[in-house]
C-alpha cells in the first residue's frame, strides 16, 4: 500500500488553500505533517481522506486513481482530535462498528475488535459506553476503531492535543509500536516538532498551504532548506540575528564577529541572517571555537532538568536552552555560546546557503 | 480535469416537488384570481391591476392592515421579553428542568380551533370562569362580545398563553448554551446581574431570538382560528385581523378576486418585514 | 495581595460523603506567600480545579478554611474576595470592544475613568495588543482573545491572586512559549501572587517558583522545581515530572543493599529505615548513562529527539530508559548502564527512604558534572 499525490491542489473562493503537492507516502513507518495550526495540515488531510475535493492534481493509492472516490470507497479510518465515539454504544461496539459495516462474520469481529482491545489495553472497558471513560481511553478507542478496520490508510490529526501530558506522552511511544508491521500508511499531524521527533519516520513540513520540505525526520530536523523550516521545526522558536560577511569574518548585529570555515567562508560577501537553535546557545564554553554573544536576561524559566533564559541580544529575543540547573539574574548580563557548528547561514530572503559542519 | 458530481441533484428534487404542490402551484392559481373577475360558472373576465388598486385604496383595507400591526407589534412587546424573562427564571439543572420544560410545551400541544374555543368559553361572562370572576369577585364590567377593549386584551391574553412558551423554549436553548465559565468570569469581574444579561446573556441568546421574533411575527401576522374561534372578528370589526377580513371576502361574500389581490399583497407584507427584520438583525455578524 | 492559607480543606461533590474515596479533596492545608507565582500540578481529576474553584470561591469547600491574612473569606461570593481567574477557554464579552473588555473589571468597581485608562493601556501594552484597543473583541484569533482573558485577570493591582487554569490549552506551541514567558515577565513586573493550574509539567516548572504536585485529591509533593525533578518524594511525581519520567525499577533488599535484577546498585545515601523484601530504585534518565562496566541490558528504542538521544534498554524484563548525547548505540546492541549513583534514590511504597549522605556537598557536585555532561553534546 502506498498513496502518491500528483500536484493536488485545493481553491476555495479563489483562495490557494492547499498549494500543487506531489508527495508519496509509504507504510511502515509514520509520515508526520507537522506546521502551525492553519497551516493547511487539516485540509490535505480531507483531500487524501476524500472529505474534500482536489481543484487539481491525483490521488493514487496502490497506483489506483482514487480522486473521485468518496471517503467510504477508499477504505481509510481517520481519528480527530476531539473523541469521536458513538455515544449510545458501549467500547465493543463502537470498535466493532465499522466491521459490522463491512458485513465481516460475527466470529471474526469479535477476534479483530479483542485483539484491537488488547493492543490499546481497552480489554476492561469492552462493556462500558463512552462517556464512562477517561479522555486517554475515549481516543483509544478511537484508535481502536481505526486499528480494527485494517484499512489501507489511517488519518491521526493532532489526536493527542487534548490529552494530559504524561497520557501523551505514553500514547506518543505506543503508537509506532501499534503500527509497525502493518500494511497502513499512517498520516499524522501535528503543530509540535518534539511530537514529530519522538514519532521518527518522515516529516512533511507545512506552512501557508504547502509542503516545504520532506523527508526522514531528524534530517529535516538537521537540515532545513529554509528560515520558514528551520521556524516550523524548532520549539522554542529558532533564534536569528543579521550577519555582514567580509571574507572568512562575519559581523553579528551586535558587533560580535565570528571567524567562518567550510561553506560559509566559501559565500559571496554581503547581509545573511544566522539561525541558530535554542538549544545550541548555552551559559557555558564547551569548545574553543565557540562565540561569546552577551545578553540582557529578560526572563528565566528553571525546570529541573533545563534552564531556559529569554534574552535581548541585538535587538532580537533571544531563547538558550540548557540542560541542568542554570541560575541567571533577571536585568543582568550574562555571557552565552554560540556551538558555531549548529549555525544555520540564510540569504537574505530565507533561503539556507550553508551550515556549521559538525566536525567535533 | 476535475469531474463535478452532480448526483446531489436528484436528492433536491423531492424538495422541489413538493414545494411546487405545496406552494407555487396554488400561488399561481391565487395571482390567476387576482387579475379576472368570475361569477361562477367558471366564467372569467380579465380585470388587470384593478383588484389591487381597490385593494390598496379601500378603508376597510386600511383598517384591517392597522388592526393587524397593532396586534402583532403588541404580541412581540409582551411575548419577547416575557418569554425571555421566564427562561431567565428557568432552573438550569436538577429535577425541576424537565417538568419546567414539559409545562412550557403544554399550550404549543393543543390546537389552534380547541385554544379559541377554550378560551370562548372561559371568558364567557355568565358562565365563564374569568368573566365570571371578572364580573361578580373583581366587580369591573368585563364582556368581550360586546366591548371591544375586552376583546382586544382577551385575544391577546390568549396569544400570550397560547405562543409565549415558544420564545421561552427557544431563549432556554440559548442560555443553557452558555458556557459556564462566562458566567464564573462575569462573576469574578464584579460584573452586575444587568451587566451579565447585556453582555454575555443576551448576546449569545441573539440568534435564537431572532428565530424566535421571526416565527411568532410571522405566526402572529397570519393568525386566523383562534381569534376566529374566540370572537368571531367582532364585537363589528374590532378584532377583524387581516386574515378574518380576507376569509369574510373570500368565502362570505365570494369576491375570489380581490380576495386574492388582498391575500398576494398579505403575502408581500409579511415577506417584506420578515426579510427587512432578519437582514438588520444578521447585518454585523458578516462584517 | 495577601497571604493565602487553606486549613484542613475537604471537599466532595456528594451531599454525605462515607468513604475517603468519595472526597475530590482530601484534607488539605497550604500556605501560599504574597506576590508568589505557583502552580497546582497534577493529571485530570486529581483535584488541581476543585482546589482552585474553593480558593476563587466558585466552589464552597465542605470542610476546613480559606484565609486571605488570616481573614477567613471560606462564606464569601467571588467578586467579594478581590481575586481575578484566566479560563482555560477565552472568555471574553463579544459586544464590547478590547479597551471596555479590559475596563469592565475596573469599572464595575467605580475606578474612576482616568485610572482605567492608564490601567488598561499599560496591560495592553505588557500584552502586545495595545494596537486592537478599538476592535471589536469578538473578531481576535484565539490566540489574542486568550491574552485578552488575561489581561482582565492582570489589569486590576488590588487584587489578593490571579489565577489561571489552564490557560494555554487553546494556544499553538509556538505562541505557547511566548505566552508563557510573558506571563513569567508580568509576574516579575506586577508582583502579583499567581496560582497556575495545569496537567503540562514543562508550563507548571517553567512558570512557577513553587510547584504543588496533586494526586487522587492530595497534595504529593511541594517544592521549587529543581527539588522536584532532583529529588522526588514520591514515585508518583518521579514518573509525572520529566520527559521521560523518572525510572522506577523493581529492586530486592539484601540487608542494607539494594539489589536490580541481582545486581547490587549504589544509592545517594544511607536507607532512614529498615526494609526487608523488595523496593523500588528511582533514577532519572538523565542520569543513566552507557558504559564500559555497569549493568548488562540490550537496546530496545533509539529516539533522537533533536536536542538529545533517548535510548530504551532492557535489562531482562525490565526497561530502562537513558538520555544520551553522544555514543549512539544501535537497535539489538548490548551496553552497560551506568546508574550516578548520588542521584540513585530508594522508594519503598512509593515514599523516598534515602537520606542525603551527611557531608552534603557531594550530591550537588555529581549533578554538575551531570549537567555538564548533558550540556557538551
Amino acid at each position: 500500500m502506498s498513496i502518491e499525490l500528483k500536484n493536488i491542489s485545493k481553491k476555495v473562493k479563489g483562495h490557494l488553500h492547499i498549494k500543487e503537492t506531489s508527495l508519496t507516502f509509504e507504510p511502515g513507518y509514520f509520515n508526520v505533517l507537522l506546521g502551525e495550526t492553519g497551516a493547511g495540515k487539516t485540509s490535505l488531510i480531507k483531500l487524501i481522506a476524500g472529505l474534500d475535493g482536489c481543484s487539481t492534481g491525483q490521488i493514487l493509492m496502490d497506483g489506483e486513481d482514487v480522486t473521485a472516490l468518496s471517503p467510504q470507497k477508499r477504505n481509510i479510518s481517520l481519528v480527530h482530535q476531539f473523541f469521536v465515539n458513538y455515544p449510545h454504544m458501549k467500547v465493543f461496539d463502537n470498535i466493532a462498528s465499522p466491521l459490522r459495516v463491512a458485513k465481516m462474520p460475527k466470529s471474526e469481529v469479535e477476534g479483530r475488535v479483542e485483539e484491537a482491545a488488547d493492543l490499546l489495553q481497552l480489554r476492561p472497558m469492552l462493556d462500558r459506553y463512552p462517556h464512562e471513560l477517561s479522555g486517554g481511553q475515549q481516543q483509544r478507542t478511537a484508535l481502536a476503531r481505526a486499528i480494527a478496520k485494517e484499512s489501507r490508510a489511517i488519518f491521526l490529526d493532532e489526536p493527542l492535543a487534548n490529552l494530559d501530558y504524561k497520557l501523551r506522552e505514553e500514547l506518543r511511544a505506543q503508537l509506532p509500536e501499534l503500527f509497525s508491521g502493518r500494511g497502513t500508511v499512517v498520516i499524522y499531524a501535528t503543530s509540535e516538532p518534539e511530537e514529530a521527533l519522538l514519532l521518527g519516520g518522515k516529516t512533511g513540513l507545512m506552512s501557508d498551504g504547502i509542503v516545504t520540505q520532506f523527508g526522514a525526520t531528524a534530517d529535516i530536523y538537521r537540515n532545513p532548506v529554509n528560515l520558514t523550516a528551520a521556524e516550523v521545526f524548532s520549539d522554542p522558536p529558532i533564534n536569528t540575528a543579521r550577519i555582514e560577511k567580509k571574507g572568512s569574518e562575519a559581523v553579528m548585529a551586535g558587533g560580535v564577529s565570528m571567524t567562518l570555515s567550510h561553506a560559509a567562508k566559501e559565500l559571496d560577501d554581503g547581509a545573511y541572517i544566522l539561525g541558530i537553535r535554542p538549544n545550541d546557545v548555552l551559559p557555558a564554553k564547551n569548545k574553543a571555537t565557540d562565540i561569546e554573544i552577551i545578553g540582557n536576561i529578560r526572563v528565566t524559566e528553571l525546570s529541573g532538568s533545563q534552564s531556559s533564559a529569554h534574552f535581548s541580544f541585538a535587538d532580537e529575543n533571544w531563547v538558550s536552552l540548557a540542560h541542568g540547573v542554570h541560575p541567571f539574574d533577571i536585568g543582568e548580563n550574562h555571557a552565552f555560546y554560540i556551538n558555531i557548528a549548529k549555525c544555520f547561514f540564510f540569504s537574505v530572503d530565507g533561503q539556507l546557503v550553508a551550515q556549521g559542519v559538525n566536525n567535533g | 480535469m476535475k469531474k463535478q458530481n452532480q448526483k446531489a441533484w436528484f436528492f433536491v428534487l423531492p424538495v422541489l416537488l413538493l414545494v411546487a404542490f405545496n406552494a407555487l402551484i396554488p400561488m399561481m392559481t391565487v395571482v390567476n384570481y387576482s387579475v379576472q373577475e368570475t361569477f361562477g360558472n367558471n366564467l372569467f373576465f380579465w380585470q388587470g391591476l384593478d383588484w389591487f388598486e381597490n385593494i390598496l385604496r379601500s378603508e376597510r383595507f386600511h383598517a384591517a392592515l392597522g388592526r393587524q400591526f397593532l396586534f402583532t407589534g403588541l404580541i412581540l412587546l409582551i411575548e419577547v421579553p416575557l418569554g425571555v424573562i421566564v427562561a431567565l427564571s428557568m432552573p438550569r439543572k436538577g429535577f425541576w428542568v424537565s417538568i419546567c420544560l414539559v409545562t412550557m410545551a403544554l399550550p404549543m400541544l393543543i390546537p389552534w380551533n380547541v385554544v379559541g374555543a377554550m378560551w370562548n368559553i372561559f371568558t364567557l361572562p355568565d358562565i365563564g370562569l374569568v368573566g365570571y370572576f371578572m364580573n361578580h369577585v373583581v366587580g369591573i364590567d368585563y364582556n368581550m362580545t360586546q366591548d371591544p377593549f375586552a376583546a382586544w386584551v382577551t385575544v391577546i391574553v390568549m396569544d400570550v398563553w397560547h405562543w409565549t412558551s415558544l420564545v421561552v423554549l427557544l431563549s432556554y436553548a440559548g442560555l443553557v448554551s452558555i458556557p459556564e465559565a462566562y458566567y464564573q468570569a462575569a462573576k469574578i469581574d464584579g460584573a452586575s446581574n444587568w451587566a451579565v444579561f447585556r453582555h454575555i446573556q443576551l448576546p449569545k441568546m441573539k440568534s435564537v431570538l431572532t428565530i424566535a421574533i421571526l416565527l411568532r411575527f410571522m405566526d402572529s401576522f397570519n393568525i386566523y382560528t383562534e381569534p376566529f374561534v374566540l370572537t368571531g372578528g367582532g364585537p363589528g370589526n374590532s378584532t377583524t385581523l387581516l386574515s378574518i377580513d380576507l376569509v369574510k371576502i373570500a368565502l362570505g361574500q365570494f369576491d375570489l378576486g380581490p380576495a386574492a389581490a388582498m391575500s398576494l399583497i398579505y403575502f408581500a407584507i409579511t415577506l417584506l418585514v420578515s426579510w427587512l427584520f432578519y437582514t438588520l438583525m444578521t447585518k454585523d455578524n458578516t462584517n | 495581595m495577601a497571604k493565602i492559607s487553606l486549613s484542613k480543606l475537604r471537599h466532595s461533590y456528594f451531599d454525605n460523603p462515607k468513604s475517603p474515596e468519595d472526597y475530590a479533596l482530601k484534607e488539605i492545608d497550604l500556605e501560599w506567600s504574597d506576590g508568589g507565582a505557583y502552580a497546582l500540578l497534577g493529571p485530570s481529576g486529581c483535584g488541581k480545579s476543585t482546589l482552585l474553584n474553593i480558593i476563587s470561591g466558585l466552589l464552597t469547600p465542605s470542610e476546613g478554611s480559606v484565609l486571605f491574612d488570616q481573614q477567613d473569606v471560606t462564606a464569601l461570593t467571588p467578586d467579594k474576595r478581590n481575586i481575578a481567574q484566566v479560563f482555560q477557554f477565552p472568555v471574553i464579552y463579544d459586544t464590547m470592544t478590547v479597551f471596555d473588555n479590559l475596563a469592565f473589571p475596573l469599572r464595575n468597581r467605580h475606578v474612576d475613568e482616568a485610572t482605567v485608562r492608564k490601567r488598561v493601556t499599560e496591560i495592553a501594552a505588557m500584552l502586545e495588543i495595545e494596537d486592537m484597543l478599538r476592535l471589536r473583541a469578538s473578531g481576535l484569533s484565539p490566540d489574542n482573545k486568550q491574552k485578552l482573558s488575561m489581561g482582565r485577570g492582570l489589569v486590576r493591582d488590588d487584587v489578593n491572586v490571579v489565577m489561571f487554569d489552564e490557560p494555554l490549552t487553546v494556544i499553538d506551541p509556538h505562541l505557547k512559549w511566548k505566552l508563557r514567558s510573558k506571563l513569567k515577565e508580568l509576574h516579575q513586573q506586577l508582583k502579583l501572587t499567581m496560582i497556575y493550574v495545569t496537567h503540562d509539567q514543562t508550563e507548571a516548572l517553567t512558570f512557577a517558583d513553587k510547584v504543588i504536585v496533586m494526586n487522587d485529591g492530595e497534595v504529593v509533593q511541594i517544592g521549587t522545581p529543581v527539588d522536584l525533578f532532583n529529588r522526588p518524594t514520591h514515585t508518583f511525581v518521579g514518573h509525572f515530572i520529566g520527559s521521560p519520567g523518572m525510572n522506577i525499577l523493581p529492586c530486592e533488599m539484601r540487608g542494607k543493599q539494594a539489589c536490580f535484577q541481582d545486581m547490587p546498585v549504589k544509592l545517594e545515601g544511607p536507607i532512614n529505615a529498615e526494609i526487608k523484601g523488595t523496593a523500588e530504585i528511582g533514577i532519572r534518565p538523565e542520569f543513566v548513562s552507557l558504559g564500559k562496566k555497569g549493568i548488562p541490558a540490550k537496546v530496545r528504542t533509539v529516539a533522537d529527539v533533536g536536542r538529545h538521544i533517548v535510548v530504551h534498554a532492557e535489562v531482562k524484563d525490565v526497561t530502562v530508559a537513558a538520555i544520551i548525547a553522544e555514543d549512539v548505540p544501535s537497535v539489538g546492541d548490548d551496553v552497560h548502564l551506568v546508574f550516578e549513583s548520588a542521584q540513585t534514590r530508594l522508594y519503598r511504597d512509593g515514599w523516598l527512604a534515602t537520606e542525603l549522605p551527611k557531608s552534603g556537598t557531594r550530591a550537588g557536585k555529581r549533578t554538575g558534572t551531570a549537567t555538564r555532561k548533558a550540556a557538551a553534546k
